[in-house]
């Protein structure tokens, strides 16, 4: 069996588990497996059109398998599959953001004051 | 909310002054029960931006398994990530924003003005999904 290990935000939609252990030949097979199993993390692992989301990181144990042969890396018992979102950003267009802007989004819930200045 | 020890705060507002002017980066570890996270030790990472690292950052995946395994090894959970902002407010960037994708996690951004951590905030990823994400103002108790 191969086992995977999945993220903590996706977890929710694995039913809580931490791994998860599929029977397959390669990556694709896995995470077939995996998405079949928990029908939920389809959505966010891949595209309407069927592709891995670009900022969806697959590791064959310490390998990214886009370095390797991607879904059809072959698998075998006892390997481990990493799905690891990416991780990134930075100050670099903070000033574009206006003070409304930031109160929209960062106090979506927040009553407003009244509609005139607050729509 | 977000509990960590003073040890850990300390340790990722040095972390972005040791870096300054480029942007450090690092992951929080720990364990998460709700809307609780729960910091128990936090890694540095490094910023693979070298073309922009003055405000961009980005960790090498491969050091994000490394990361995920240890703590898994010391039974602990990715409940957040942190980074600074040189010269610029604790507040979330449209890039920080864009590039965030671990829903339920704390991201925490300190600023770092002229070499010296300022203020250090947190915000919550929330939402159901990609066109959902919106980060939320995030209580820090230091303990």
């Amino acid at each position: 069996m191969t086992k995977i290990h999945i993220p903590t935000p996706l977890r929710q939609y694995a039913d809580k588990h931490a791994t998860v252990e599929v029977k397959a030949g390669t990556v694709g097979e896995a995470l077939t497996g995996l998405v079949s199993k928990h029908p939920d993390l389809r959505r966010h692992l891949y595209t309407e059109d069927g592709k891995l989301r670009a900022f969806v990181n697959v590791y064959l144990n310490d390998e990214d398998i886009r370095y390797l042969q991607k879904e059809g890396t072959a698998v075998k018992d006892n390997d481990s599959i990493s799905i690891v979102p990416s991780i990134a950003g930075g100050s670099q267009d903070i000033d574009e953001l206006s003070n409304l802007r930031i109160f929209e989004l960062s106090y979506p819930r927040r009553m407003r004051c009244c509609p005139a200045c607050c729509r | 909310m977000l509990k960590i020890s003073q040890k850990e705060y300390a340790a990722i507002r040095r972390h972005g002054e040791e870096t300054y002017p480029h942007e450090c980066c690092g992951v929080l570890l720990g364990s998460a029960d709700g809307d609780e996270r729960v910091v128990t030790s936090t890694a540095r990472c490094g910023n693979t931006r070298v073309d922009s690292p003055h405000n961009r950052y980005h960790i090498d995946p491969k050091e994000l398994v490394r990361i995920q395994r240890e703590g898994r090894d010391r039974g602990e959970d990715i409940v957040g990530f942190y980074h600074s902002h040189p010269d610029h407010p604790a507040r979330w960037s449209p890039t920080d924003l864009e590039e965030a994708h671990w829903l339920g996690c704390s991201y925490v951004i300190t600023s770092v003005s002229k070499g010296k951590a300022d203020l250090t905030n947190s915000f919550e990823l929330a939402g159901d999904g990609e066109s959902q994400k919106k980060f939320l103002d995030e209580q820090v108790q230091v303990v």
